[in-house]
């Protein structure tokens, strides 16, 4: 679980670095220009097998886990204040996950699967023309697609706050001065990562990006 | 029948290496052959099934609790004794010896407290081989402290959980016998009679508490480590669960009791606070190193303890004892206290109670903090503020424990403490070999009435169980062992069990048919009370009397109005605990004979007829120099048994605190 | 302190043995003291029940000082009730007043079966102890207890592991059942001193393969345990039983 996530969170640092090439609000050259590299570079795409292949795990691996805790306490307790011992997102990442693999769904069926079609379909020959910026620039005028983003959005917050700290507790690294580093290095990660794919669609939506 | 306690000839500090270069020996091949049973998995009980197991003999481990890590061993705070002579500062195993008895004011037997102090050392080499956390000095070296006024430091310890891990230590070594099939472990399950084949104990009969059913159990030796009896007060430091029955079932089969009277009070302990309380709790002795005992100078004072000024009040263990001061032993301390509260000066709601004042320390300690740092010019609350950070980090865990059961910040209020049954020093009487009278029967630990004479060292309970389950049990064991090779097991049909085990049922029928209207509880306070009144801290001939004929009648309304809900045959904890007070009334009445009959004071037991002119306890070396040794002859009948106590080494003397 | 009276309504679970199911029963006590204990308090209703001719409510307690680990209620939805660094015998009623209701259950664990109301079964901690939770020394074996100098910082850190009183209430109180807390702290304390070496890989194998035998689930950080755990046992333990799991896991040649 721990490895797999700390994989995935690699993978939101790239994700995150090339969508910020938006920001830069030169029509999407930049970002156009990245997601380009992205796509056809060869490396990358044997990288992207991977990156499908950590997903799935660290799904199947949540999976056998809710499983499997569910099974140690067949009876639930009739009051239960576990907010007094424990932070709500921590004790929710099963929900969160769940969450946020509805939207990935979502997601890769708008971006992902239309890039690739465009690269394979008809042997390519969309390729030249398919502009991701102005897709995603059309797709964010729509109110409820930001919605949705925003929601995804936050579930990947309270997911990586909790996420980044417990991989590294989970690889035995816990000390007495790292280990506030550490969870100050996820806190910042989160709420940058956060933030910067919030901003995305909601730039878009208020027209601060064209 | 004549008295034999088996010490060896020769000079005092030859006399263990020689017993133990001329005890028989069993061989490995036969070890396997031969079945011990273990009732009590506390620190006496869990190390020496395991080093039983260990030496290849076959085990069985008996406890009434639900995993052997909860023995009330694990509730001892302080240390553990031990002549190392780390610190340098002229301790010895000589030194240990003449410490203990005459702590125990001289009735304990030299022979069996020497070899006490010899293994000691042995014991903490073992321990930190199992892992135990000792303290450490920054060295790496092991930490000792100086505990209960001794002159040297010999106490090992571990904060304040020093019997806590002595006990994981054995725990874990159990365990791991267990895991290798060595032994095999009996978790809440009760010892509730002795088998006694021709005249030799071969097993138990013991009761699955879960499951309610009686068991059979064989044992070419049975070994009893089953704690001291504390709770024959209803009150005391002991967990809910200590009791006397399986002592008392084997004195009832012809095991006798050792100075049944003699009860350690520890002076600190958490005050009762109404009718409802089930427990005290103690706070460690190490307090009074640093606190001073005082009571208000006038009689029924209300005012809270900070409202009274410096004049007005009464340090008595200091004006008494001059050269103690609040160091002054156990006993003593205790019914120092309780001569306060009886004339009137006692505090808090129910004026069973004397402060324990840290005000003074936290300003020397203050003090000094400020010297270090240069700040001598403090103001007053600064020092104060310094001082109680030095004290937080010497008892913060006592002090914690404390708010929590009283609601109050001993940082700010004097701490209410009063004396409470804390251990009790008697119990089987055991020979050289810590075999009771009975053949093929021991006792070990605080089951046993050996070591600690009529007054326990602090730090010295965790020794005498280890050393007795670690070192002596594996030598004496086998020397009686060695005669019984040709013992094949018998099997549990044999007559004996069918008809141990009819008694035993018998018994629980007739607890559960009595359908009276009292609870269990009810009788067992009103015991307590008996017993604490007139049979605790000072004691008389009329009282013990008054107490003999009170403790019967209330057996017999015991025997006739008992309330036990529930089925035989399930868990029943209300019947558990029914037969366990049964056993304690018994107890009770046999205490007070006891302490009737033992006109003279010595450690733990003061006799009120037996005092100086000042109200020291006075020993009678002349008259009373035995161990009471106490054969049951039926019920409410017992015939006591001497055995003289010789003195080679240490010669009596009266202690003297003044 | 100001004293004070209270009534209450206890929901207590009521379990006539493991097979049996179980249900929630509702009691009434009067005139409890805010100076007693909590298990006081039970003192008084089972005397009141026995009287009454009902049946006492079962439940596992023998120090009453914190230290034993033997008394294992869930009151009010906190392990060990709403103090902290506490264990029942230690919660006073002072924390309630008058007309509260408290629910009390069992630990709630597969791998903790119901024996009885609100005793369970704990057995498994003894299992996992068995399957590694010592150091493999016979009687007498020792060498002088000053001959292996140790750090002061670890030996305080295997104390402070070693501290644990194996209650369970981590187990109760891990949203997953997990017992990662109670495995922990005895393979740090053995980990963290030379005399637990020899044994050090085989131990962190041997029982954290018997923790997930026995049905126990699996940690996911929440730290609840750490929260709820009389004696304050860090779940710096978990780290180092996780680095020591894997480093034993990669190194192990079976």
């Amino acid at each position: 679980m721990g490895l797999t996530g700390l994989f995935l969170i690699t993978f939101l640092v790239v994700h995150v670095g090339v969508n910020s090439c938006i920001f830069v609000n030169d029509g999407g050259e930049t970002f156009n220009t990245a997601a380009h590299f992205m796509s056809h570079n060869w490396i990358l795409r044997i990288m992207e097998v991977g990156l499908f292949a950590g997903l799935i795990l660290h799904i199947i691996q949540g999976l056998i886990l809710w499983k499997q805790n569910r099974a140690a306490r067949p009876v639930k307790y009739s009051a239960n204040k576990a907010s007094q011992n424990s932070a709500w997102y921590s004790r929710s990442m099963g929900l969160l996950g769940t969450l946020l693999l509805f939207f990935l769904i979502i997601h890769v069926s708008k971006f992902f699967v239309d890039t690739k079609i465009a690269l394979y379909a008809d042997g390519g020959a969309n390729d030249a023309s398919h502009n991701l910026f102005e897709e995603m620039k059309e797709e964010f005028q729509k109110w409820w697609v930001v919605v949705i983003y925003v929601l995804g959005v936050i579930s990947l917050f309270w997911h990586l706050l909790h996420g980044f700290q417990s991989a590294f507790q989970t690889f035995g690294i816990n000390h007495k001065r790292y280990t506030p580093i550490i969870k100050a290095i996820g806190v910042g990660y989160t709420i940058i990562v956060c933030l910067l794919f919030a901003l995305m669609p909601i730039s878009f939506y208020m027209g601060w990006i064209s | 029948m004549s008295l034999d306690s088996k010490i060896p000839h020769g000079e005092m500090d030859k006399k263990w290496t020689d017993y133990k270069g001329h005890v028989k020996l069993v061989n490995p091949a036969n070890k396997r052959k031969l079945e011990i049973i273990v009732v009590g998995t506390g620190l006496a009980g869990a190390s020496a099934a395991a080093s039983l197991g260990e030496m290849g003999y076959k085990v069985k481990a008996f406890c009434f609790q639900d995993s052997p890590r909860r023995a009330h061993s694990i509730a001892a705070q302080g240390g553990i004794n031990a002549a190392k002579n780390y610190q340098n500062d002229g301790d010895s195993v000589f030194r240990l010896f003449y410490d203990t008895v005459k702590g125990g004011d001289y009735r304990a037997r030299e022979a069996n407290v020497h070899r006490l102090a010899e293994v000691s050392a042995a014991i903490i080499d073992q321990c930190v081989a199992q892992g135990v956390p000792f303290a450490r000095e920054y060295g790496g070296l092991l930490s000792n402290r100086s505990f209960g006024g001794t002159q040297v430091q010999r106490t090992f310890y571990a904060a304040g959980q020093t019997g806590q891990q002595l006990l994981l230590g054995a725990y874990s070594a159990l365990e791991r016998q267990i895991a290798l099939g060595n032994v095999t472990m009996y978790n809440r399950h009760e010892m509730l009679d002795i088998v006694k084949i021709d005249g030799k104990a071969r097993g138990i009969i013991s009761r699955d508490l879960v499951k309610g059913n009686l068991e059979r159990h064989f044992g070419h030796a049975v070994l009893l480590c089953t704690g001291g009896y504390g709770n024959v007060f209803y009150l005391s430091t002991n967990a809910m669960g200590s009791n006397v029955t399986a002592a008392w079932k084997a004195h009832k089969q012809g095991a006798f009791f050792g100075n049944p009277c003699f009860t350690q009070i520890h002076p600190t302990c958490i005050p009762v606070s109404g009718d409802y309380q089930s427990k005290l709790t103690l706070m460690s002795e190490s307090l009074r190193n640093d606190g001073r005992i005082w009571v208000p100078k006038k009689k029924d004072d209300n005012r809270k303890a900070i409202d009274i000024p410096e004049e007005e009040r009464d340090y008595y263990l200091e004006r008494r004892y001059p050269a103690f001061g609040n160091l002054v032993p156990r006993d003593v301390a205790s019914r120092a206290a309780k001569e306060r509260c009886d004339e009137g000066y006692g505090v808090g709601t129910t004026k069973l109670a004397v402060y324990l004042d840290f005000k003074d320390a936290i300003v020397r300690y203050g003090k000094t903090e400020a010297g270090k740092t240069g700040n001598e010019n403090a103001d007053h609350n600064t020092i104060v503020e310094m001082g109680k950070e030095v004290v937080k980090e010497k008892y913060g865990n006592l002090f914690d424990m404390y708010e929590k059961i009283t609601g109050e910040n001993p940082y700010e209020m004097p701490m209410r403490i009063y004396p409470a049954v804390h251990y009790t020093m008697g119990g089987l009487w055991v020979d050289y070999e810590l075999k009771t009278t009975v053949d093929g029967l021991y006792a070990l630990g605080e089951a046993n009435f050996s070591d600690h004479g009529a007054n326990r060292l602090g730090a010295s309970a965790l020794m005498q169980g280890l050393a007795d389950g670690y070192f002596v049990i594996p030598y004496t064991l086998g020397n009686y062992l060695a005669d019984d090779i040709r013992t094949a097991a018998i099997p549990t049909s044999h007559p004996a069990f069918e008809e141990a085990e009819k008694k035993v049922s018998d018994r629980i029928t007739q607890l559960m048919n009595i359908k009276g209207k009292q609870t269990v509880e009810s009788f067992h306070k009103r015991l307590g009370k008996i017993m604490w009144d007139k049979c605790g801290m000072a004691r008389n001939a009329k009282g013990l009397q008054e107490a003999i004929t009170e403790i019967q009648a209330l057996k017999k309304e015991f025997w006739s109005d008992l309330k036990i809900p529930g089925d035989i045959n399930e868990m029943n904890p209300e019947l558990d605990k029914a037969g366990r007070v049964a056993d304690f009334i018994e107890l009770g009445e046999l205490m007070c004979k006891d302490a009737l009959n033992r006109n003279e004071s010595c450690g733990g037991h003061f006799r009120e007829e037996s005092q100086t002119e000042d109200g020291e306890a006075k020993r009678d070396d002349e008259n009373y120099s035995y161990v009471a040794a106490w054969e049951y002859k039926g019920e409410s009948d017992w015939q006591m048994n001497k055995e003289p106590l010789t003195f080679e080494i240490v010669k009596p003397t009266q202690r003297s605190y003044k | 302190m100001e004293h004070y009276n209270m009534n209450l309504t206890l929901k207590v679970w009521k379990q006539k043995n493991t097979k049996a199911g179980g249900s929630f029963e509702t009691y009434q006590v009067k005139n409890i003291s805010s100076e007693m204990s909590f298990l006081e308090m039970f003192d008084v209703l089972n005397e009141q029940l026995i009287t009454e001719g009902k049946d006492p409510i079962a439940f596992d307690h023998d120090c009453r000082e914190g230290i034993c680990g033997m008394c294992s209620m869930y009151i009010d939805g906190r392990a060990h009730g709403p103090w902290t660094k506490n264990t029942v015998c230690q919660l006073h009623m002072r924390a309630f007043k008058d007309g509260d209701t408290i629910v009390v259950e069992p630990w709630r664990s597969a791998a903790f079966p119901v024996i009885k109301d609100l005793m369970v079964d704990r057995g498994a901690f003894d299992r996992i102890m068995q399957a590694g939770g010592f150091i493999s020394v016979n009687t007498g074996n020792a060498v002088d207890a000053n001959s292996l100098p140790i750090d002061k910082k670890d030996a305080d850190a295997a104390f402070d592991a070693a501290s644990c009183i194996g209650c369970g209430a981590c187990v109760a109180a891990c949203t997953n059942g997990s017992a990662m807390l109670f495995v922990s702290a005895k393979v740090s304390q053995l980990a963290l001193l030379p005399q637990g070496q020899p044994e050090r890989e085989s131990r962190v194998l041997n029982m954290v393969a018997q923790m997930d035998k026995e049905g126990f689930g699996n940690c996911t950080n929440t730290y609840a345990c750490e929260a709820e755990c009389p004696k304050g046992i860090s779940v710096s333990n978990i780290a180092r039983m996780n680095r020591e799991y894997l480093k034993a896991g990669l190194s192990t040649e079976e």
